[in-house]
């Protein structure tokens, strides 16, 4: 049977959200346990190198990173803290009287056989955080096509270049870091390409930049990587995106081109640069299936609803960091704190939290102008042809998606999930979803999409095997194996 | 506009009718709360069975609509053209199968009265099963080979019938509830209201599936629909292993109970497009959708006890949907001789698929004052089995 | 021009030492260092594609390394369905690349 675990406080994600929350509970004296599908803790913020590979300055790759050895050394540390690693929870399940049930599975990434465990308790803390939102083009699916947070991933986690000579392209400020990894793990990059023009960012950044002063920290770290930039000469060009990437079975190079204020390919400006690998992120979007599944509201611009407490509309939980609002490591860790504290019995008018409340306020504004510079924008759609994929575990192109909005008539993106596949392949959604969404928005008639269906939900929020699932149930009688002897071949052939 | 018909649904049913209906040459219009395929008709799994079905109405009418598939997927593919999605019809055929000897019993003695009915039902002995099925568990104490049975896409196939409705002049009218009921001077049923205004026509037909019992409340009678809850599997794609509708010989006795509590019983089959479905379950609980971890386990357990290799397969992604559950077992396919003007194609519990597209030529067979092809009266609101369960104030 | 493993020597963050370990991929041997994800192994190895797409045949590599696209997803000593960059690879792991071709379609 399942282990039902219960503890005062649970906090599902290590990044740096949840670090800062389990951190604040545990000050207020309540037992927590947190939960994280890698076994290290940092999240991707704060990916690093693993204990078989103790590096001796790590935190040149990092910021933050004293804050970070401070936080989670103490937690280990701490044995009113709990600490499981490979904890991929997979379902949430709310009941109607009482606190929801968190299913998880422990073990090996995707194994077979992992141990099942259930959580339940008064407060529930999510801190899921976010993933690249990545927009595609011709030739996105080739191989040598990563995100910025791939290429991070795999420069921090395990000192890999993704590429010799590589291109970092998308929008927003995670660009910069992406770039200053791939230059500090031995790779070549040839530009950062933005596709938001000056006007726009400064618009977006500037405006009351007296605002940005409490954010000093924030402008340091930009400004150590326009610094950087300049050092390893890697030019950051405004106004830019990559319109395709050309390759066989891998990426060999790939078209630049200049855009207009809309993000619309301008005719004439196209260069091509060769590359073995391209690094492409367009902004975040926010884990919410677990908010989802737990009930939690959401805002008109799709992320967890919170109070000033960090208290979604589910009484008990809790969410903090880049599911709220994407705003970088500062602002998670100031949320964090605050729900950790109010989880744990505390108020958000506290002494204790005066801090994080005033560091929310600053880097919240700080992450409004971000997304206000940096904003997708529409004329990105003009580097699509028709057979671009655009679902990508489902090989959609979008030809397709148009020619079956337009010969099915359907309104609804749940009748058009069911007729192209986008969106039902292996990843569910995660890499398409907005983008198929805003894709058929404009390409159904009368008004849109006419159903309350979003691809952000998932109630089966990660891979579980059957014989996992079935695990409950295996000695009611119910074992695969027939006990009896092979049986007679002249039964039932009347 | 004059309608001659209005369709209050636009699942699989309703669009059947409005296909039949307007190709007919009559002026329908189809409204629904939602949008196409909204309900049921996309969370269910698309199947077209005579096997799970014992001599009586329903498997009559569950020949007549296996009479009518092959045809209407053909016909739909030249309407619609290369550019609509497929429908995915798969006459795979099933394969029934017991693991213990006291399934295996109740399912040979239901076989032999299906035989009778003029159900093709081949009972096969283990070593032919698994040559229909090699990765079938060999634990097999009776197997039975269906080799009419066949599975449709259910949310594809629902909007192709309503694609062809349309091009014969139904019209839709997506998002616009029922409000109310209109009556002529005389009390018969003369439209509906909606936010968007008056909805005129001879008959109304409703064909909201569990909902009908709301909508027919909303017009003033009680129709005893009530939802019963569904819960189904997919995994991942994989190399294509399972052949057949396999299923174990229990979804005999599940079908046909009104047991309220949770029933479940192994229903596998691979898709068009490499997923393998994994069902089922019955549960009465209302229309409440919540995930209820302790079914999908069950599903999962009776899965491998059919197909071992399963235990290694993942699991992607859950979906459930309301079956339209009748307390006799039968659908209503008739007018409502309580409220002239108002008919009714629904209450299919879980054959709404297979059974749309018979359901649709009986109700424009009676619609238009014809001869249907099949004795109507079973299905009727008026039949004894469901007096009961009309009367006012019955729960 | 591939992925690259940074050399620990050359490596500003002075790392310790790295473990050589093997893996087999498709029956061929691939080294990397204790602590690797399998992608990471595997890229280095000098493959960018892991697996071939089912409709067209078409190869996918590691598009977003942090567990969310599922386009890395391999065959690890028998278990399908593993996403490469959040395995850890480990000495003696046998990979096989994952084309699986659709009912009724071209075999692999």
């Amino acid at each position: 049977m399942s282990r039902v675990l219960v503890s005062d406080v649970l906090v599902i994600g290590a990044g740096p959200a949840g670090l800062a929350a389990a951190s604040a509970a545990r000050q207020r004296g309540a037992s927590v346990t947190l939960l994280d599908a890698s076994d290290q803790l940092g999240g991707q913020f704060w990916r690093h190198l693993p204990a078989v590979r103790p590096a001796a300055s790590e935190r040149v790759l990092h910021h933050g990173w004293a804050t970070f050895v401070g936080l989670s050394q103490a937690l280990e540390a701490d044995s009113g803290c709990r600490i499981i690693g490979g904890a991929q929870v997979w379902a949430i399940e709310t009941s109607a009287a009482g606190p929801a049930a968190v299913h998880v599975l422990v073990g090996e990434p995707d194994g077979v056989g992992r141990e099942r465990l259930v959580f339940s308790g008064a407060a529930m803390i999510l801190a899921t955080g976010a993933h690249d939102r990545i927009l595609p083009f011709p030739g996105w699916d080739l191989p040598g096509v990563f995100t910025g947070g791939g290429a991070q991933a795999l420069a921090k986690g395990e000192r890999l270049a993704v590429g010799r000579a590589v291109v970092v392209a998308g929008a927003g400020p995670f660009l910069l870091p992406v770039a200053a990894s791939l230059a500090r793990t031995g790779s070549a990059v040839l530009g950062v390409f933005e596709a938001s023009r000056a006007p726009a960012l400064l618009r977006g950044w500037l405006p009351r930049p007296w605002q940005l002063l409490p954010a000093a920290g924030k402008g340091v770290e930009l400004a150590g990587y326009v610094a950087g930039h300049l050092r390893h000469r890697i030019p950051y060009r405004l106004g830019r995106m990559v319109v395709a990437a050309h390759g066989t079975d891998r990426v060999e190079a790939v078209t630049v081109a200049s855009v207009g204020p809309d993000w619309a390919p301008v005719n004439g400006t196209e260069r091509t640069l060769e590359v073995d690998a391209v690094c492409v992120s367009h902004g975040f979007t926010p884990r919410l299936e677990l908010a989802i599944a737990a009930g939690c509201g959401l805002t008109a611009a799709r992320f967890v609803a919170v109070d000033q407490a960090q208290h979604t509309s589910v009484t008990g939980v809790y969410a903090a960091g880049e599911i709220t609002g994407v705003g970088g490591a500062d602002l998670a860790m100031a949320e964090g704190a605050i729900a950790g504290h109010v989880a744990a019995g505390g108020l958000a008018s506290d002494d204790q939290v005066r801090r994080a409340v005033r560091a929310r306020r600053t880097f919240a504004g700080f992450a409004r102008r971000i997304e206000a510079a940096h904003a997708i924008r529409a004329g990105w759609e003009q580097v699509l042809t028709a057979d671009t994929i655009v679902c990508r575990c489902e090989e959609v192109s979008f030809g397709a998606l148009c020619a079956t909005a337009e010969s099915t008539r359907a309104g609804s993106l749940r009748a058009l999930k069911l007729s192209t596949r986008a969106g039902l392949g292996i990843c569910q959604g995660r890499v398409c979803g907005r983008t198929v969404e805003e894709l058929l928005a404009t390409r159904v008639g009368d008004g849109g999409l006419r159903d309350q269906v979003s691809t952000d939900r998932r109630p089966i929020a990660a891979l579980i095997r059957l014989g996992e699932l079935a695990a409950d149930h295996q000695g009611r009688g119910l074992s695969p194996e027939h006990p009896e002897p092979e049986p007679d071949p002249m039964k039932g052939t009347k | 506009m004059t309608n001659d018909v209005i369709i209050v649904g636009a699942g699989i049913i309703g669009a059947a009718c409005a296909r039949a209906l307007a190709s007919a040459g009559l002026a329908v219009t189809v409204i629904d709360r939602g949008t196409t395929a909204g309900g049921t008709s996309s969370a269910c799994e698309g199947n077209l069975l005579v096997s799970d079905k014992g001599p009586g109405p329903e498997l009559v009418l569950a020949q007549y609509a296996a009479t009518l598939w092959p045809d209407a997927v053909a016909a739909l593919g030249e309407q619609l053209g290369d550019g609509f999605p497929s429908v995915e019809f798969d006459p795979k055929g099933a394969l029934v199968v017991a693991t213990t000897t006291a399934g295996a019993s109740r399912l040979l003695d239901f076989v032999a009265t299906q035989c009778g009915a003029g159900v093709d039902a081949r009972v096969i002995d283990a070593r032919q099963a698994l040559r229909l099925e090699p990765d079938l568990t060999p634990g097999i104490e009776a197997a039975v080979h269906y080799p009419q049975d066949a599975q449709v896409h259910p949310s594809i196939a629902t909007q192709a019938l309503m694609a062809s409705a349309r091009l014969h002049g139904t019209r839709l009218l997506e998002n616009t509830p029922v409000l109310g009921p209109l009556f002529d001077r005389a009390g018969s049923l003369v439209g509906v209201t909606t936010p968007g205004g008056e909805l005129r026509a001879r008959r109304v037909l409703v064909a909201a599936g569990p909902w009908s019992g709301q909508v027919a409340g909303l017009l003033g009678v009680r129709l005893p629909v009530r939802p019963r809850r569904g819960e189904l599997l997919v995994t991942t794609r994989m190399r294509h292993r399972i052949l057949h509708k396999v299923y174990d010989g229990d979804y005999v006795g599940a079908v046909g109970s009104d047991d309220g509590g949770l029933q479940t019983s192994a229903v596998v089959e691979s898709t068009a497009s490499g997923t393998v479905l994994i069902g089922s379950s019955r549960q009465h609980v209302g229309f409440e959708a919540r995930l209820r971890v302790g079914v999908l386990g069950e599903i999962a357990a009776k899965a491998m006890r059919l197909f071992p290799f399963l235990a290694g397969a993942a699991v992607m992604r859950s979906y459930g949907g309301f079956r339209p559950y009748m307390p006799d077992h039968l659908p209503v396919i008739s007018d409502d001789p309580r409220m002239p003007g108002l008919w009714y194609a629904t209450g299919h519990e879980g054959a709404g698929i297979g059974l749309s597209l018979a359901t649709a030529e009986v109700i424009r067979d009676l619609m238009q004052g014809r001869a249907t092809r099949i004795d109507a009266a079973p299905y009727s609101l008026a039949r004894a089995s469901l007096a009961p369960h009309l009367q006012v104030g019955r729960p | 021009m591939t992925a690259r493993l940074l050399p620990f020597c050359a490596d500003p963050v002075r790392p310790a030492p790295p473990t050589p370990i093997t893996i087999t991929v498709d029956g061929a041997a691939a080294s990397g260092v204790a602590g690797q994800s399998l992608a990471g192994v595997i890229l280095a190895s000098g493959a960018l594609g892991l697996r071939r797409t089912s409709a067209s045949g078409r190869a996918r590599g590691v598009l977003c390394g942090i567990g969310i696209c599922y386009d890395c997803v391999v065959e690890v000593n028998g278990q399908r369905d593993v996403r490469a960059c959040q395995r850890r690879a480990v000495d003696g792991d046998v990979i096989t690349t994952q084309h699986d071709p659709l009912p009724g379609g071209d075999t692999g």
